[in-house]
């Protein structure tokens, strides 16, 4: 360990550090801008410059290593003097609009001009100016102001994984653009707004709309995927202006994926549900709280004293919170319906002996050395998981992945076994086959797996596995939304454990939901006697109760979640948005979003988060909890009387939660490990279509990745069905069908037709994971 | 000793046949030797780095590095690949001498290039020329192909069983790829911006493995020590300064070209040599060392000789060995505008003082030609290059700045005839 | 969208790299694809970047950072003049103010007929035997009289 002197401070600092990492320790703020922690050095801004006793010239702090008995001065003549020169060269160039720039009053290179610029500019020639880029829909530019740090290019080359932005030309006309203008798709794009350290790059959705320093910073969660990122969401007037990162260094680092960014513009929409409504004589009105709850109660009542409680059926959204889930839960086991799921998406409603989780802190994700990835699209269900992932890869990790198309994951992949859905079993079987051919002990599953042939594919990735086994590695079989999805859940769930246990390796889940952790754990699930989500669209219930969740997009087979719900005698929605529950609903309970409740995630690794609310509930919408309270109430359950946010929690969350994550899976039946014959579609939920926020965020749906969705099939089929790419198809499943146009992707497996689900055009089709056919339309 | 002779002459010596550049004139007048010798004999790698610190080579490319420590730099016992780099990017105004070796005597540079790879471990060698000499491009492959045909090059060189190939790389016009590093992303196919160092390349070059750069100049002088000894190379230049050097004059004389002479010549001799000043003129100034190097009056430069260490002392360098010879017709504030319109055009942009800087130091002196100067532009200048250089990541900054700090030293006068009077003093 | 012959150029550059290092032919594609094409228009270097598998981004920082590339179609004769200190101390000015008033445009102009484009170069390396200009990028003329030029000017179709 070196010992090094700065500023007259002696601090040892372990070799291969650099003079900022020491800075950094000794708690000395050295002035930069291309130094990024996350980022590779570029030393080119030369903010940094510092003097180095014996070192004839000034050093970049940022990329001096240290040296043992180094002595550094940062506040001497000689460093300021260098620091003042290129603080003068920043500005000569720079527009002085502070005063009309959106990163006003938090901007690096005004902070630090304060302390460093001289008073007036000797600089009496023309200034640069630099033509705007149209960077899409997210992300707004003024490249006059531009200085030159490389952070955001070198964020697409080494975080994104895509390099979208560059910059191209010499000298002084190096100017920051994308290749083709208008379109900067990547799901983490909008970092490179923190990261730009001038007004260069902003949000776009935000702008010109509030200073920031009129803005009261709140702390909070984000609703979306199951990571759970810590955001920060800024409000002005009791409005949610913007929501930016909140470092956690365990979870999200300093970043947030798109999705967490951009959400925020729903919750202040027309979209929002701000007041109860009654449905009568098939007309909407307005009512009072107190009249929708009395008539709720009223209609839930005679159901069930008619008709059973298991005439009632409970769907809640994973995104909602835990305090929510649970009243909602305890009130729907006080009604007595054991019909009760969160799993909106799943086809196999198979309950597992605990709660599925990541199996392992998501920092850990960074060290893995080798990885399965079963059934994920993980950039569009985890976009920063997919991050980490990358970094893995980046020291040496190899991912292999077992999916129905061979897409682009950022980073090298090490084997591919690409095959339709049906045939998933059968591909996991394959690996566990060359695995035991290999001489690993396959457990419960030997006898089955015995029996099937190994492709070499699936040779490839059972001996990636196996491989290093020195037991130093770090192994994964990561099980992502749509093996979660898959009709044969269980049985993929028993085989990647077998795999898992043979290669030493830790079985996870990636939690699809924000909260899908917390649900699982407060048991939003079917009781034994009752139905799970997608038997009880597909064996209609009488009434439904729903929490935030829309099963007309989100079910495993949406057409029939529809008309089911359509058929329904009673609806009641309990949704912080006016959904599609406007067409098939009686009552519909304006709840609060995430911003305007205190509430608790429990995140993909079991780390329970909780917030307040930031902002007072729009209109008449009330917390959930409160509206849940209300109905238990006058249900006369009892055990509903919580004062507070925080008593539900300490009953929805035990101390011990902790020991209801478990991934083990149940005996399953592997009879059949053939696949199916015919078309297949795969219907994955789009990122910016994961929730009744995301969808609702006008930004993210003005995205490339928001279009129309299209039909994507391979080049065979294309040709098959002589159409030309960007024709129109129409998809049937069954009685179900959409008219779309056509894509080509030939990365598809063989009989695959992906189709997005969860989205309004593609809402009239049918399982998500089932059979298909297309036509000329 | 006669000057400019083939007695003194370490690579332009092939000029005095008839087929300069064939690989015949080269084997029949000893090319080659040196490497034969040293594959037969597996001579040590540390015995021809001795040789190479014996005779005192200095790097030909501009910063006269010792080059037998700069090879003793390459780690030995490196798993990976190694890789040697030869600089032809020769793009600082005033340097021609490059070019020529290519054309006239390419495969003494092969041969060095050879002996360098096989010293210093590598498996490949590339060499990287200069866009706007296309022709030299194609000649160079032309005869990279002979090479190879030979057995010279390739798999089992000579029967040795030792592998190694050569490779040329064309640049496409860019001066700062002259700068190594910046010419080791450029041969990765990107930008060429200088690296931050450390790490140096003989740590982490090209494709980030252990790399050794040298200027061609310094590679084509490695068969002739090889051959003749370290001692014998010294003793053609002075202490400290082995070898002949190829000079390369232009401006102002009656016969511009190169003139490879030992170095230590008086710059007198060489002025001669180049026939000259045109006649009816006088010798104003002299930019001894390439534009980057600082310029020297006509006193100075008359009481010099041409080694970097009498260079040095006049308050300039040798640099790259170009001599821009400059007569009482210049006039000086023209002379510099077109010199700081170069480097602020080929600065690489990133970072900050060089890409503002040079801009900045470029539309002043552009003012003042063109009648806007102002009295404190001078001050101005010198200040700004001064917060310029030393602060840059690579030496581009001080090479933008040398030239203005000298210009504006030595000939301050006339900058401010020009300011006063917004017009040129020589011309007046 | 390039021909055989030029592929198999580049396939030829190709060879000279580790076989990971693929994007280090690409400043010779790109010169090779401008070669054929008179120029590099942004498909060019996206096929260009493609066939090396890289960023189309990154092969347009290449093709934006080196001076001879051109990303604008140019004249079918370049002539690029090299106007830097030792070749204007040897006449390069006169040369310069030939070359404009013989074809009646500017620098970086080109003329009506398509038939020449003006460019003023950096060092071209080869002082000594200035006033010198580079046709096309690959073929110099030195010791530039307006004779000459004249001449030149008359053989470039
Ligand atoms: C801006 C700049 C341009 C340079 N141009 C050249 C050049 O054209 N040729 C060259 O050999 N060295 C050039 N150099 C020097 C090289 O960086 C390097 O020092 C040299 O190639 C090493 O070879 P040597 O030790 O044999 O001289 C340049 C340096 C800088 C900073
Ligand atoms: S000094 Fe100039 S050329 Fe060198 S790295 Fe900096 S910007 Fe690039
Ligand atoms: S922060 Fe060190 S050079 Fe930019």
């Amino acid at each position: 360990m070196p010992l090094i002197e700065i500023d007259g401070k002696q601090i040892n600092i372990e070799a291969g550090a650099t003079v900022m990492d020491a800075a950094h320790q000794a708690g000395i703020v050295i002035p930069h801008f291309c130094y990024h922690k996350k980022l590779s050095i570029a030393a080119s801004c030369r903010m940094c410059l510092v003097e180095v006793e014996k070192a004839p010239k000034p050093l970049p702090a940022c990329a001096t290593p240290v040296t043992d008995g180094m002595k550094v001065m940062t506040r001497s003549i000689k460093a300021i003097t260098a620091q003042k020169g290129v603080m003068e060269f920043l500005l000569i160039n720079h527009p002085l609009d502070c005063p009309i720039c959106d990163q006003g009053g938090e901007c690096q290179l005004q902070d630090i001009a304060v302390g460093y610029g001289g008073s007036a500019s000797r600089y009496s020639e023309p200034k640069r100016v630099v033509k705007e880029k149209d960077l899409g829909p997210l992300i707004a530019t003024d490249m006059t102001r531009c200085i030159h740090c490389s952070r955001c290019v070198r964020f697409g080359q080494e975080i994104a994984g895509l390099m979208e932005l560059g910059m191209p030309g010499r000298g002084e006309h190096t100017e920051v653009m994308p290749f083709l203008e208008t379109q900067v798709s990547h799901e983490l794009s909008g970092n490179v707004i923190e990261l730009c350290p001038v007004g260069a790059l902003t949000s776009k959705p935000f702008r010109y709309s509030a200073r920031s320093w009129e803005l009261s910073r709140r702390k909070s969660v984000s609703p979306h995927d199951g990571l759970g990122a810590n955001i920060q969401v800024h409000v002005k007037n009791d409005r949610v202006m913007r929501v930016v990162p909140r470092e956690n260094e365990a979870i999200n680092e300093c970043w947030i994926a798109d999705r967490d960014r951009y959400g925020y513009d729903a919750l202040n929409s027309d979209e929002r549900l701000t007041s109860p409504l009654l449905k009568e004589n098939g007309h909407w009105r307005e009512a009072s709280w107190q009249e929708a709850l009395e008539h709720v109660a009223d209609r839930l009542g005679r159901i069930r004293e008619s008709q059973g409680a298991a005439a009632i059926g409970a769907l809640a959204s994973p995104h909602q919170t835990v305090e929510e889930l649970y009243l909602f839960t305890k009130l729907m086991r006080g009604l007595g319906t054991e019909n009760i799921d969160h799993r909106l998406a799943q086809a196999d409603a198979t309950v597992g002996v605990g709660a599925r989780w990541l199996g392992m802190p998501i920092t850990e994700i960074d060290t893995l050395d080798r990885v399965l990835l079963v059934g994920s699209t993980i950039r569009q269900e985890q976009p920063l998981l997919a991050q980490r992932l990358r970094q893995a890869v980046k020291h040496g990790a190899q991912l292999n992945v077992l999916h129905a198309a061979g897409d682009d994951l950022l980073c090298k992949v090490n084997a591919r076994l690409i095959a339709k859905p049906s045939a998933w079993l059968n591909g996991l079987a394959q690996i566990a086959r060359a695995m035991q051919e290999a001489g690993a002990d396959l457990g419960a599953v030997a006898g089955a797996v015995s029996l099937v042939v190994a492709g070499d594919n699936a040779r490839a990735i059972a001996a990636s596995l196996l491989s290093g086994n020195s037991g130093g590695e770090n192994k994964a079989v990561l099980i992502g939304a749509l093996a979660q999805n898959h009709p044969a859940a269980n049985e993929l769930h028993a085989l990647a454990q077998a795999i898992a246990t043979a290669a030493g390796a830790t079985l996870g889940f990636l939690s699809p939901a924000a909260n899908s952790v917390g649900a699982q754990l407060i048991g939003v699930l079917p009781g034994p006697e009752g139905l799970g989500a997608h038997a009880m669209l597909a064996e209609p219930r009488s009434a439904y109760v729903l929490l935030g969740a829309e099963p007309e997009l989100d079910a495993y087979d949406a057409a029939a979640a529809n008309a089911t719900l359509h058929g329904a005698e009673f609806v009641v929605a309990l949704s912080a948005f006016k959904t599609a529950a406007l067409d098939y609903a009686d009552v519909l309970l304006p709840i609060a979003p995430f911003t305007e409740t205190a509430g608790s995630y429990v995140n993909m690794e079991g780390r329970p988060q909780s917030f307040h609310g930031v902002v007072k509930p729009l209109g008449e919408a009330r917390p959930a909890w409160k509206v849940l309270r209300v109905l238990g109430n006058l249900l006369s359950l009892g055990g509903f009387d919580y004062d507070n946010a925080e008593a539900v929690r300490a009953d929805a969350l035990p101390t011990d939660f902790v020991a209801g994550l478990n991934n083990t899976p149940l005996a399953a039946d592997l009879l059949t490990l053939n696949s199916g014959d015919g078309l297949e579609r795969v219907g994955e939920t789009p990122q910016h279509q994961l929730d009744p926020i995301a969808r609702r965020s006008r930004p993210l749906q003005a995205t490339v990745d928001a279009a129309v969705p299209a039909v994507w099939i391979g080049s065979e089929l294309l040709t098959g069905l002589g159409i030309a790419e960007g024709g129109m198809v129409r998809v049937r499943q069954g009685g179900a069908e959409a008219i779309l146009p056509v894509r080509r992707d030939d990365r598809l497996a063989v009989d695959t037709v992906r189709v997005a689900a969860a989205h309004p055009l593609t809402a009239t089709l049918g399982a998500r994971l089932g059979p298909v056919s297309v036509e000329k339309a | 000793m006669s000057l400019n002779t083939p007695d003194t002459q370490v690579c332009l010596w092939t000029l005095q046949h008839a087929e300069p550049a064939s690989l015949a004139t080269y084997t029949a007048n000893g090319g080659y030797e040196a490497l034969k010798k040293i594959l037969a004999e597996k001579t040590p790698a540390e015995a021809i780095i001795a040789e190479v610190k014996t005779s005192a080579l200095r790097g030909r490319g501009g910063a006269g590095f010792p080059t037998g420590l700069k090879w003793s730099f390459m780690p030995r016992n490196f798993a990976g690949d190694k890789y040697v780099v030869c600089n032809t990017d020769e793009g600082e105004p005033g340097t021609f001498k490059d070019r020529d070796i290519i054309r006239f005597n390419p495969h003494q540079l092969i041969e060095g290039m050879i002996i360098a790879g096989y010293t210093l471990g590598a498996v490949a060698g590339y060499n990287y020329i200069h866009g706007e000499i296309f022709e030299e491009y194609e000649s160079w492959e032309r005869a990279l192909e002979e090479a190879r045909v030979a057995g010279l090059l390739g798999k089992n060189i000579l029967g040795s069983g030792w592998d190694f190939d050569l490779h040329a790389h064309h640049g496409y016009g860019a001066y700062i790829c002259g700068e190594e590093t910046a010419l080791l992303e450029s041969i990765e196919g990107k930008k060429g911006q200088p690296r931050f160092k450390p790490p140096f390349p003989a740590s982490y070059g090209l494709y980030g493995k252990p790399t050794t750069i040298n200027n061609t100049e310094t590679l084509a002088s490695i068969p002739w020590i090889m051959r003749h000894g370290g001692q014998a190379f010294l003793e053609l230049g002075k202490p400290n300064n082995g070898g002949s050097k190829i000079f390369s004059i232009s401006g102002h004389v009656n016969k511009p070209g190169n003139y490879e002479i030992p170095l230590g010549t008086p710059f007198a001799d060489l002025l001669e040599m180049a026939g000259g000043v045109r006649s009816g003129h006088t010798l104003k100034a002299v930019i001894p060392g390439g534009s980057s190097a600082p310029v020297l009056t006509a006193e100075a430069m008359m009481a010099c000789t041409m080694d970097f260490d009498s260079i040095a002392r006049a308050g300039s360098m040798l640099g790259s060995g170009a001599v821009i010879v400059m007569d009482d017709s210049v006039c000086m504030v023209k002379a510099l505008e077109r010199l700081s319109y170069f480097y602020f055009e080929e600065s690489c942009g990133q970072c900050t003082p060089c890409r503002e800087g040079t801009g900045w130091l470029y539309r002043i002196v552009h003012r003042i030609e063109h009648g806007q100067g102002r009295p404190e532009d001078l001050d101005e200048l010198l200040r700004i290059g001064k917060n310029i250089g030393g602060n840059t990541i690579c030496a581009l900054g001080e090479a933008a700045v040398g030239p203005v700090a000298s210009f504006v030293k030595h000939f301050r006068k006339e900058f401010e005839y020009h300011i006063e009077h917004k017009k040129c003093l020589v011309g007046a | 969208m390039l021909s055989a012959e030029s592929l198999a150029q580049i396939d030829r550059e190709l060879t000279k790299y580790p076989p990971e290092q693929k994007q280090s032919a690409v400043m010779a594609a790109l010169r090779i694809a401008q070669v054929e094409l008179g120029w590099l228009s942004r498909d060019t270097i996206e096929f260009v970047a493609h066939y090396l598998g890289m960023p189309a981004i990154a092969a347009y920082e290449v093709a934006t950072f080196y001076n001879m590339y051109d990303l604008a179609p140019v004249g079918r004769n370049k002539v690029t003049l090299c106007t830097n200190l030792p070749c204007q101390l040897q006449g390069a000015d006169k040369i310069a103010e030939h070359l404009q008033g013989k074809l009646g445009i500017g620098f970086n102009e080109t003329t009506a007929d398509g038939r020449y484009t003006l460019k003023e170069g950096e060092c071209m390396g080869a002082c000594g035997h200035g006033p010198l200009c580079l046709h096309n990028n690959h073929k110099m003329h030195d010791h530039l009289t307006p004779e000459s030029v004249d001449k030149l000017l008359d053989e470039m179709k």
